[in-house]
């Protein structure tokens, strides 16, 4: 499968605080892939990594077959290639839930007003939110914010989405609304990497899951092995911990 | 208090009066508008990211060294003794001969930038970290980040502050009456110099200060309000929440 995005060698520090190391990776066109692991074990970090929130220390990223940790390689367009979601939503809190998705759309792709707003509405209306285009962000509830922000990600019509622990934040009844949008985006073969906490979600809709631990990938493979036969000690003890 | 003293000057002096406190606002409301003009540019100027090295390191460095001892400095020195400086330096030392009322404009103007560049600084912390990843996420530049997203947050968190230095201007402009400004500080001692009723003719000036600074704060009550907007929306059409299929979704997306 054609590979849209490689990694090879990643390696993060914060000061002396080595968080990545000689991380190896890649994400295929189509493919669904949740990163698992305990907190603080680098999973956030190596998403950030991913769009250059967080400035990689060592490695490449290879984007088209061009490494984007190239001096003059620029960032912004690459960008707009992975649409991010956060764990805490970060509507723009100026802008309703229609500018929230048109404005990127405006500014930085130079889309007419009028095309942005036809494909942003088509986005909202993917996560059931086209009636609140008016709402400010601050009126919605968690889960809805979450999924006007996965439609602010999905109208810059990006190659990948990235999702960093999008139901960490969320109230317990909230959880669902978002996950099933999700899954519904997965089924429909757009190319997902997902930060995640959510075992159960990852088993159904992951076609590959990495386990991360202290700053490294301990395992990798599809669902069924990793949840059922773990091969590695620390993956078995970590799915011990979680699953019960 | 003799009221008939008060109601005597008001009727023999009420242009003067309307004059000095038309010339207080004026130079107030330029004043605060380029002022703030200044702490928005110097706060964007300030957040630009320092590249790491090169001769556009030194450039920002030196820029940013220049900006904030403008604001120390101005911040640090009474507007009194700055009105002096300024005015009479500006003739003593460039040979430019301000006009009176341009040197008012300048000296409120240039103190209060130093203020909201402040108050600005301030206006930018505020703002959620995750407004600018978010806004960075979808591939905007630093300007972009700034203009769309962060900058109208700021503006709406600084109103309150921005309103406050409206008000200290207009009370402050009083001291310009040192370089012969005719504002209403000025204007009311030429009054009282004439009639020797220093109590009643200040009481007056006393009484318009406060009928300005207190509907400048009204009326910026007001604008913070219409900031906000509205606290209710209306929906569009259909079922409060969509219940989708994937099929649904797949279709969507392929549309």
């Amino acid at each position: 499968m054609e590979k849209v995005i490689e990694i090879q060698h990643l390696s993060k520090s914060f000061g002396t605080n080595e968080v990545l190391k000689d991380i190896d990776f890649s994400v295929s066109k189509g493919e669904v892939v949740c990163v698992i692991g305990s907190s603080g074990s680098g999973k956030s970090t190596l998403l950030r990594c991913v769009n250059l929130l967080e400035k990689p220390s060592g490695g490449k990223i290879i984007y088209n077959g061009k490494n984007i940790l190239d001096a003059h390689h620029n960032i912004h367009s690459y960008r707009t290639k992975l649409g991010m979601v956060f764990q805490q939503f970060n509507l723009f809190n100026n802008h309703n839930v229609l500018n929230n998705c048109v404005v990127g759309q405006i500014k930085v792709l130079k889309r007419k007003r009028q095309d942005a707003e036809k494909t942003a509405k088509k986005f909202l209306h993917v996560v059931g939110m086209d009636q609140y285009v008016n709402a400010k962000p601050e009126q919605l509830s968690g889960g809805q914010k979450q999924r006007v922000a996965i439609a602010r990600a999905l109208s810059m019509e990006p190659e990948v989405m990235l999702f960093d622990e999008p139901t960490s934040a969320l109230d317990p009844e909230m959880v669902g609304e978002v996950l099933k949008v999700m899954k519904d985006l997965a089924k429909s073969g757009l190319t997902m990497l997902i930060v995640t906490h959510e075992m159960e979600f990852a088993k159904e809709v992951a076609d590959r899951v990495v386990f991360m631990d202290k700053g490294v990938i301990v395992e990798e493979g599809p669902p069924e092995q990793i949840f059922n036969h773990p091969k590695k000690e620390r993956t078995q003890e970590f799915l011990k911990r979680t699953l019960r | 208090m003799s009221l008939e003293w008060v109601i005597t000057i008001l009727t023999n002096n009420w242009p003067m009066f309307l004059r000095g406190a038309g010339m207080t606002l004026l130079i107030s409301i330029i004043g605060t508008l380029i002022g703030a003009a200044i702490g928005l540019i110097i706060g964007i100027v300030n957040t630009i990211p320092m590249p790491e090295r090169g001769v556009k390191r030194l450039f920002q460095k030196t820029i940013n060294f220049l900006l904030s001892a403008y604001v120390e400095f101005f911040r640090g020195t009474p507007m009194i003794v700055q009105a002096m400086v300024i005015f009479y330096g500006s003739a003593m030392a460039f040979g430019i001969d301000m006009d009176v009322f341009t040197a008012a404009i300048f000296i409120v103007s240039i103190n209060t930038g130093a203020y909201m560049a402040e108050i600005v600084r301030g206006g930018i912390i505020s703002v959620d970290k995750g407004q600018f990843e978010a806004a960075q996420a979808i591939g905007m530049n630093h300007f972009q980040t700034m203009m769309n997203v962060v900058m109208p947050q700021v503006v709406r968190n600084i109103l309150p502050a921005t309103g406050n230095q409206f008000v200290i201007n207009i009370k402050d402009t009083a001291v310009l009456n040192v370089i012969g400004v005719t504002e209403l500080f000025f204007q009311t001692k030429s009054v009282s110099g004439n009639n020797f009723r220093y109590f009643e003719s200040f009481f007056i000036a006393c009484v318009l200060y406060f009928v300005m600074t207190f509907t400048i704060t009204l009326l910026l009550r007001k604008l913070e309000r219409k900031m906000a907007g509205p606290s209710n929306y209306s929906m569009i059409g259909g079922l409060p929440m969509q219940v989708v299929t994937p099929e649904d979704t797949e279709h969507k997306i392929k549309e």
